[in-house]
């Protein structure tokens, strides 16, 4: 990046060459974003279907690999529809607002060390602030529809993000009082020295709340209410055919992926290596045992799992146990969690500061 | 009290969930039980039920004598006769048709045959291209049973000593 930038120095004004910079650095980061969120369709599928006892998909491409490809291919020739009687630019414009900041957020996301496209103070705080507009256009596709099932959806999905919200935040409270920071890598650096050294141990209450509170975030089961096929079809997304369905399917997985990389990031010590720099030296395989991406993509990678583990095993809660769970189990396990961790704090017993 | 405690401390260790997640774990490593179907087939009872076939005898006479009796106990009323005296004073049918369409592959047909004339095949991967082709004529059921004459006395062989 940095010679590149020096490159274009020569010929371009400085302003341009940055923006130029910064653009491929926001490719460089979307590009492998999307073609993950295709593979983890596939991975869904697949491995639902192998907890289901069956083979999942298996004929597109050498054992189905091609199975993401042909199925964009499909939804990208769909015809878009909008109903009779929707508000037509809300029913185009909500699509974008679900993705938007879905992808907007990965900007804060250090990869490794350094490896992170604005390396904002407050990461923290503005990964929440982004998170929580994602709800907006789920809300406003439910209205634009002009449809009972979507608005009903939607309307369930707003006060479900709502209650889960708050106990996302007061997790993440949690963590910034345990790093001291809310900037993402300063967070992650606070983990540094192997594995004992994670914030998972001594936050491990609210390292389980936040992922439910997660799970619940993004609508997937068990908390998929928004989608209960048995009740309400498809939920917000019922009058939506073609890409502008594709850009809900593409948001839901970004923020799948989203939420299973802040975990990693905040329990799990980011793209640090669980065995510290205790074996780094080792000639060959010490680059991998190290700290770097793949540690990250790891763990990443387990929480995601879980994601898919949890759809192929639970039964969709029913919705006053939705609520209930929010705000009388995970908001109050959060705030006994918080005050000891303060307590802890101010008393200096420290196994983690 | 102890239960409720006991109560407690089960649902804030999550422990239904984690017994619930080990299920399907163990479900993520077991065979699976796909058929992978144009490559892979399960076997078929030699009493599968599929496309009909009329048979003929060895010396190449047609087996069916127009008797009527599957058309009399077709359920479906799928088939369709008109007969004829012939020259040599035999009672054959002119015309045997099948509609695929209403044919619920019950069998009947088979079971009341006298002679064991109209069969129901193996074969069910078949398929119409045209209106109309649904219903099968008499040429092709004969035509049919010419061609997988083989299979089908195999299959009634083995049938035998159970009817």
């Amino acid at each position: 990046m940095e010679t590149l930038a020096t490159f274009l120095n020569g010929f371009l004004p400085e302003g341009l060459t940055t923006l130029i910079v910064i653009i491929l650095k926001i490719v460089a980061i979307l590009l492998p974003l999307i073609l993950a969120v295709a593979y983890t369709t596939f991975a869904e599928r697949k491995i639902i279907g192998y907890m289901q006892v069956r083979m999942g998909p298996n004929r597109v491409g050498p054992k189905g690999w091609l199975q993401p490809i042909a199925d964009t291919v499909k939804l990208m020739f769909k015809e878009i529809i909008s109903p009779t009687k929707s508000s037509t630019i809300v029913f185009f414009i909500a699509p974008m607002l679900a993705l938007a900041p879905a992808l907007a957020v990965w900007s804060v996301v250090p990869f490794w060390d350094g490896g992170v496209l604005a390396d904002v103070n407050a990461g923290l705080l503005l990964v929440l602030a982004i998170t929580s507009l994602d709800v907006f256009g789920v809300i406003l596709a439910g209205w634009a529809s002009n449809s009972k099932y979507a608005i009903l959806s939607s309307l369930r999905v707003g006060a479900q993000v709502v209650a889960y919200e708050i106990a996302m935040g007061f997790a993440l409270v949690g963590v910034l009082m345990a790093a001291g920071s809310l900037n993402l890598s300063d967070i992650v650096r606070a983990q540094e020295g192997g594995i004992q050294n994670w914030f998972a141990w001594p936050l491990i209450g609210l390292l389980v709340v936040y992922f439910i509170a997660g799970v619940a975030e993004t609508n997937r089961a068990p908390f998929d209410v928004a989608e209960g096929e048995s009740e309400i079809v498809a939920g917000f997304h019922i009058e939506y055919s073609g890409m502008a369905f594709a850009l809900f399917f593409l948001a839901e997985y970004a923020s799948m992926i989203l939420i299973s990389t802040l975990t990693a990031l905040m329990f799990l010590g980011g793209w640090l290596s669980p065995f510290g720099h205790a074996l780094d030296d080792i000639p060959v395989i010490g680059f991998i045992l190290g700290d770097g991406f793949h540690w990250l993509f790891i763990k990443a990678f387990i929480f995601l799992f879980c994601y898919l583990w949890f759809r192929a095993t639970f039964p969709r809660y029913r919705y006053d146990q939705i609520m209930r769970l929010g705000w009388k189990v995970l908001i109050p396990v959060t705030l006994v969690w918080i005050f000891a961790e303060g307590i802890a704090i101010a008393l200096g017993w420290k196994p983690w500061l | 009290m102890f239960r409720h405690i006991a109560h407690l401390i089960k649902s804030f260790t999550l422990f239904e969930l984690f017994k619930g997640l080990s299920v399907t774990g163990k479900y993520l490593f077991k065979r699976k039980f796909t058929i992978q179907y144009p490559e892979q087939k399960t076997p078929l009872s030699p009493r599968f039920r599929g496309h009909h076939a009329l048979r003929r005898y060895p010396n190449g006479q047609e087996r069916c004598i127009a008797c009527k009796l599957c058309e009399a106990v077709c359920p479906a009323l799928a088939i369709d006769i008109e007969l004829e005296e012939r020259e040599d004073g035999t009672r054959r049918t002119t015309k045997y048709d099948i509609d695929f369409f209403k044919c619920i592959y019950c069998g009947f047909c088979e079971e009341a045959c006298p002679v064991d004339a109209i069969v129901e095949t193996h074969i069910f991967e078949y398929h119409f291209e045209e209106r109309g082709k649904n219903v099968i004529t008499k040429e092709e059921l004969l035509a049919f049973g010419d061609k997988h004459e083989a299979e089908i006395a195999k299959r009634k062989a083995a049938d035998a000593p159970y009817r």
